[in-house]
């Protein structure tokens, strides 16, 4: 095998736009906090939970005696952020802190604006500064400050009334997303307008696109195979559904498809004919988007389009001739 | 030797599109406080709680195990993720089943779940990669080639898919658990319905829902002393196989084949469909009904068509082998707790706890999960005999 193959490597963010179902208990928590209240719930020893949970952690009986909390406590721990992330609530140096709110036993995690580390202490006496716009959100507390600190009481009047039920959680995750060793000489091969799988030297059958193994005999592969541009359809689905942010109109026909001398299917449009002409054993070729936009995609195959050949007999399609290749 | 094991408590939440009022913890929750009732236990009588959902993507919370342990009291309790896509239902009965087997715990609850209204289930699924093209168009875009494929070597008729989307609506209409309730609906109507993913249309394929289910496991000394009838548990199977591979048979997997020639060998079934008295089996597309009719072994390869087309497993058509007297996946997809609903009513139908789709006398019922490019496999048998 070449030692050629560049590494590959993408920055990939995968997104999701969550929402979450609050249930009673942490909806009457946010709903509280947007009216600048605190409120705990009392377990089933008769301490009070803050923030409240909805089963107690020790019995695990369901909680529903909420409890009035005052908005100002005792630091019972806390770890110094000199270095503010993104995603962080400051964008200056803070700490996060547990803090056993006056009225409750159960430390609540939230962050502290103090200066530098020297103001913050173990048992220091702090207050929560509310956010100037409440929405039912924990960020409702715009952090705790010491307890002395002045703070304007500029707030903006809440006027939603209904309960706080739901809220939007989406997530994002940043990967460095990197090809494996088979995958890039695959990529670099298709940058040069070529179809490169690999033959597992144990079957013989011809992977593509190579997976650097094969899965039924559990053995690397490397002998490299060049294949052509022609492929017979294995099967087809019609698909009526759009994909997101993708610019193909449905319905739009998606195939499992075996290149002449492959013996394992990819998925690929199929295009320049009828939809309802689409068959098993169909004969197809690539259809290559112009050599300057080629990259280290399959994209750089457009779609494939039927050709002039009769239809492959299915039993044969996909598989091993007799004795091999 | 195995000890013997059995079902002796079931509950199930009302599976629908959103359950809005309650959180992940509240959902789970309201689906072992069932079980536990029904086996007239408490939080104190259980030794260890076995979770399964299926991948953390659809609700974007990662490890809710961890957050889950208040809601399911496992204070001081060993509790145990299970992780196998679809299937992971079925498997996640089956790990708790075989601790009860093993001797390690006497008495297990077993949870799983799924909130698919947070999230968008089909994308979850299907979301871009770098470096591969983004042609995945969820589940059924996966599928539907296969379903193509068995089309095509069965000659079934174009109908036989619309045949099982009606006959689960009608079952799961006798269902008051199940999510969709259409007791009108007609094969025109199915027929008529959006195709997504040709041969799929709309009504052929299963709804998202937000729901949870929840087993008793108990050891026979427990099992017996309990005041319901306890679902025997007879057999039990897992088996797996990689999603691609050269020469992989895709429309009757091997994987499949050998968890029910397993399970059966266990149960002491030699002809499933006179042995068994009816059967949950993870049908998430209608096509797959006679596909794993063959798969199954209760229809000769190429006939599992005729089967369903007879009315053979209708409950409705007094057919001899019904198939998903629930409504099955068709009626009712959390994802995560799909397989061991499966699971859970099989269990139900041989405790004779079925309600209006009880199966009259079923003894022997089979429950059946598959997951991933349908490569996980679980399945079990239960009985209301011991032997
Ligand atoms: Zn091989």
């Amino acid at each position: 095998m070449s030692s050629s193959a560049e590494i590959l490597s993408q920055a990939f963010t995968l997104g999701y736009t969550y929402t979450r179902s609050t249930g009673p208990i942490v909806g009457q928590f946010l709903t509280a906090l947007r009216d600048r209240k605190m409120v705990g719930i009392k377990g089933s020893d008769g301490k009070v939970l803050m923030p409240p949970v909805e089963f107690d952690p020790v019995s695990a009986q369901a909680l529903s005696d909420f409890v009035d909390v005052a908005d100002c406590g005792v630091v019972q721990t806390w770890s110094w952020v000199s270095e503010p992330r993104k995603a962080h609530p400051s964008d200056k140096p803070f700490a996060w802190a547990l803090i056993k709110l006056d009225g409750a036993d159960t430390p609540m995690l939230h962050w502290v604006d103090a200066d530098d580390a020297a103001q913050m202490s173990t048992g220091m006496r702090v207050k929560a500064r509310w956010a100037e716009k409440t929405q039912g959100l924990i960020s409702d507390i715009n952090g705790f400050v010491p307890e002395a600190t002045a703070l304007s009481e500029d707030y903006q009047a809440n006027e939603a009334e209904e309960p706080i039920t739901g809220i939007d959680s989406p997530s994002y995750l940043t990967y460095n997303f990197t090809a494996g060793g088979a995958t890039a000489r695959y990529l670099a091969e298709l940058k040069k307008g070529k179809l490169v799988g690999q033959r597992c030297p144990s079957c013989e059958n011809v992977y593509i696109p190579p997976r650097g193994s094969c899965a039924a005999c559990g053995v690397a592969t490397t002998d490299e195979v060049e294949l052509t541009n022609k492929a017979t359809v294995e099967s087809f689905t019609i698909v009526y559904i759009p994909i997101p942010n993708n610019p193909i109109k449905p319905p739009y026909v998606i195939a499992n498809l075996v290149l002449d001398g492959a013996n394992i299917s990819f998925l690929h449009l199929l295009s320049e004919c009828k939809n309802e002409d689409v068959r098993i054993g169909m004969r197809v070729e690539a259809v290559w988007k112009p050599e300057e936009e080629w990259g280290y995609a399959m994209e750089n195959i457009q779609y494939f389009k039927p050709i002039d050949e009769p239809d492959v007999p299915v039993e044969e399609i996909g598989k091993l001739k007799k004795g091999g290749r | 030797m195995a000890q013997l094991a059995a079902v002796v408590g079931v509950g199930q939440t009302k599976y629908k599109t959103k359950r809005g009022d309650v959180s992940i913890a509240g959902l789970v929750r309201e689906a072992a406080q069932n079980a536990l009732n029904d086996a007239q236990l408490t939080w104190d009588d259980i030794d260890a709680v076995i979770l399964g959902k299926a991948p953390d993507m659809f609700e974007g919370v990662i490890m809710p195990e961890l957050y889950l342990t208040d809601a399911l009291g496992c204070n001081g309790k060993p509790m145990l993720r299970v992780h196998t896509a679809g299937s992971v239902g079925g498997s996640t009965a089956i790990v708790a089943a075989s601790y009860v087997q093993s001797g390690v715990f006497k008495r297990i609850l077993t949870v799983s779940f799924e909130k698919q209204s947070e999230s968008n289930a089909m994308w979850a699924l299907s979301n871009p990669q770098p470096f591969s093209p983004h042609l995945n168009a969820g589940a059924g875009g996966y599928f539907a080639p296969i379903i193509r494929e068995y089309m095509r070597r069965s000659n079934a008729p174009y109908d036989a898919g619309i045949k099982v989307a009606v006959k689960d609506r009608l079952h799961g209409a006798k269902n008051p658990l199940a999510h969709l309730q259409l007791p009108e609906i007609t094969m025109k109507e199915v027929e008529d319905s959006p195709m997504l993913w040709e041969p799929l249309r709309f009504l052929e394929a299963c709804p998202s829902s937000d729901g949870a289910c929840a087993m008793v496991i108990a050891n026979e000394d427990l099992a017996e002393q309990s005041p319901g009838k306890p679902a025997w548990i007879r057999g039990a199977a897992m088996r797996s196989e990689p999603t691609m591979y050269a020469g992989r048979e895709q429309v009757n997997p091997q994987a499949g084949r050998d968890c029910a020639k397993d399970v059966y060998k266990q149960a002491g079934i030699d002809n499933p469909r006179k042995d068994l008295d009816c059967a949950e089996v993870y049908v998430p597309f209608s096509w797959y009904e006679p596909m794993w009719l063959e798969n199954l072994g209760f229809a000769e390869d190429g006939k599992g068509w005729e089967l369903t087309m007879s009315g053979a497993t209708s409950l409705l058509e007094g057919g001899d082998i019904p198939w998903n007297c629930s409504g099955g996946v068709l009626s009712s997809n959390p994802i995560g707790a799909s397989g061991m609903i499966r699971f859970a009513e099989a269990a139900q139908q041989v405790r004779g706890e079925a309600g209006d789709h009880q199966v009259d006398g079923a003894k022997t019922a089979l429950g059946h999960a598959y997951g991933g490019g349908a490569q996980f496999y679980s399945m079990w048998v239960v009985s209301s005999e011991k032997h």
